[in-house]
């Protein structure tokens, strides 16, 4: 795989090249280097990484012209916040002109006709994109084994998956191919990769970031989210992309804090909840163990540590298969072969392509869950199930209502394992 | 309550995807292991609880009724399977049978 020859001096370079934003932006502000130099570092690791499979489409000549219009800003002073930061982007937000495949053939060819708000708050920080990365079909997966284009690999292992569905976005960041990179988190698609590749992932509280642009998985669950090899780095994508957005009415109209600011270090006097479900003994202690030994860091700087009860715990994932896949069921109706998607060839009426290009576009799992979604929305069903998903939920909420009168946040593992075997 | 052939004939037609023998059979099986794992949310007793659909609760969201700038048709067929002028063009809606 040595294409081409690669001088030491360079790869060292490419090391403190490829850092974490902060140390970029400082070096691009000394003038050490410059957007477009970061850019094609970038774009040669990611040709180096090509077998990781993180990416489904890489824009580097688009990329390579940005990062020359981010330099000229640089040179007048007028350059955004976010200068020097390259991006991947999960192929599931909308860039005007590009393709959002969303891991399925039913979307193999589409291309967006608009911006997310999102990518549009990005481009005007000075943020480049450098490609939009694999995924699980419309994000239903936890391993980017359900892609339509293919498994994308563990960095750390690669014989391991990356977890899902925002895998490619994870692996991007873990194997510096990218500064940050964009998720969407509907049930842990962003957390759960970013813990299994080792990355800090961020989902942010619902309607923290605007939706408008985001293919819908199932809506009252969906967020965008961000990766970073900091908290720091996560933090400057939210701070860029959170807010309301009149283009997404379930975007939250709050003001949008400092977060920055926010990052002391100092946690003295934080109230941390523990949540005694969530640490049974069926956890693996690869897992516990080194949340303990955090729990004790923050003790010891002098957090107050509290266990705490989520009663409904046990409850959480039978709500979530109801309602994620009900909401899911109805969203992707949209996909009917008239307008756009994947159409099948030669159906002779409607209803025949309908069912066609649905059966043929669609991945399994997808089908799946739009088989349990419909079902547990169907006549006779829908109390049963669907009513009794909604009422429960109401508990969960509950829970953690209750739970954060008496602690600030809560220390939960992302996932029981760490990153699985492929297959 | 048990899922059977029948039902997931059913349900896939409401949700206009069609399974080969092999992969109802499959299907059968799977919804009802999922439902039967769903089953445990009887434990709870939710007779006075309120659904919940969304984690904030919202009101109708309004804006002003004015005029903004949208996509051009032409933009929005861009992705269409099949088209003609302005329009989509999909298979014959009112048929023969």
């Amino acid at each position: 795989m040595q294409d081409f020859f690669i001088p030491s001096s360079l790869i060292i370079q490419e090391k403190c090249c490829l850092n974490d934003f902060e140390a970029l932006h400082t070096q691009l502000i000394a003038g050490e280097t410059s957007c477009e130099k970061i850019t094609q570092a970038y774009l040669r690791r990611i040709e180096q990484k090509k077998n990781l499979h993180a990416f489904l489409h890489v824009f580097a000549d688009e990329a390579a012209e940005r990062a020359r219009t981010v330099d000229r800003k640089l040179a007048d002073g007028t350059a955004g916040p976010l200068a020097g930061m390259v991006i991947a982007v999960k192929d599931v937000i909308c860039m005007k002109g590009h393709p959002v495949t969303c891991g399925s053939r039913m979307l193999e060819n589409f291309i967006s006709p608009y911006d997310a708000t999102v990518i549009q708050r990005l481009d005007a920080a000075d943020a480049v994109v450098i490609g939009k990365t694999n995924m699980d079909e419309f994000a239903m997966g936890s391993s980017t084994e359900n892609s339509a284009f293919g498994v994308t690999l563990n960095p750390m292992d690669e014989s391991r998956v990356p977890g899902g569905s925002s895998g490619g976005s994870a692996v991007a960041v873990a194997a510096s191919m990218a500064t940050t990179a964009l998720g969407s988190d509907t049930g842990g698609s962003i957390r759960q990769p970013a813990a299994l590749c080792g990355v800090v992932g961020l989902k942010p509280t619902y309607g923290r970031v605007s939706r408008y642009g985001l293919v819908a998985f199932a809506s009252s669950f969906d967020q965008i989210g961000s990766f970073g090899s900091t908290v720091r780095d996560v933090a400057y994508v939210l701070q860029t992309i959170a807010g309301h957005d009149p283009c997404d009415s379930t975007s939250a109209d709050l003001s949008v804090p400092d977060y920055l600011k926010a990052l002391t270090g100092d946690v003295k006097g934080l109230r941390v909840g523990i949540p005694t479900e969530y640490f049974t003994s069926a956890l693996e202690a690869e897992i516990s163990g080194p949340i303990m030994q955090k729990v004790d860091l923050l003790k010891r700087h002098g957090a107050s540590i509290k266990e705490i009860s989520l009663p409904h715990s046990e409850y959480t994932i039978a709500t979530y298969y109801i309602l994620s896949t009900a909401e899911a069921s109805s969203n992707l109706a949209r996909y009917d072969g008239a307008r756009y998607g994947r159409r099948a060839p030669g159906v002779k009426d409607l209803l025949e392509m309908y069912t066609q290009s649905r059966s043929e576009g669609f991945g399994n799992e997808v089908k799946r869950r739009i088989m349990l979604g419909t079902y547990v929305l169907s006549a006779g069903y829908y109390e049963a199930y669907y009513r009794k998903g909604q009422k429960v939920r109401r508990l969960i909420k509950q829970d953690f209502d209750r739970a954060f009168q008496e602690v600030d946040c809560l220390i939960t593992p992302t996932s029981p394992t760490s990153a699985f075997k492929i297959g | 309550m048990s899922v059977t052939v029948k039902d997931v004939e059913h349900v896939a037609k409401l949700a206009r995807l069609e399974f080969s023998e092999t992969e109802k059979e499959v299907l059968t099986h799977e919804l009802n292991e999922i439902l039967g794992y769903i089953e445990k949310l009887n434990e709870l007793d939710t007779t006075n609880v309120e659904p919940l659909s969304h984690v904030i609760e919202l009101s109708n969201v309004v804006r002003d009724d004015v005029v903004r700038q949208s996509a051009s048709a032409e933009e929005m067929l861009q992705n269409a399977p099949d088209r003609t002028e302005k329009f989509f063009r999909v298979p014959k809606v009112i048929g023969e049978r």
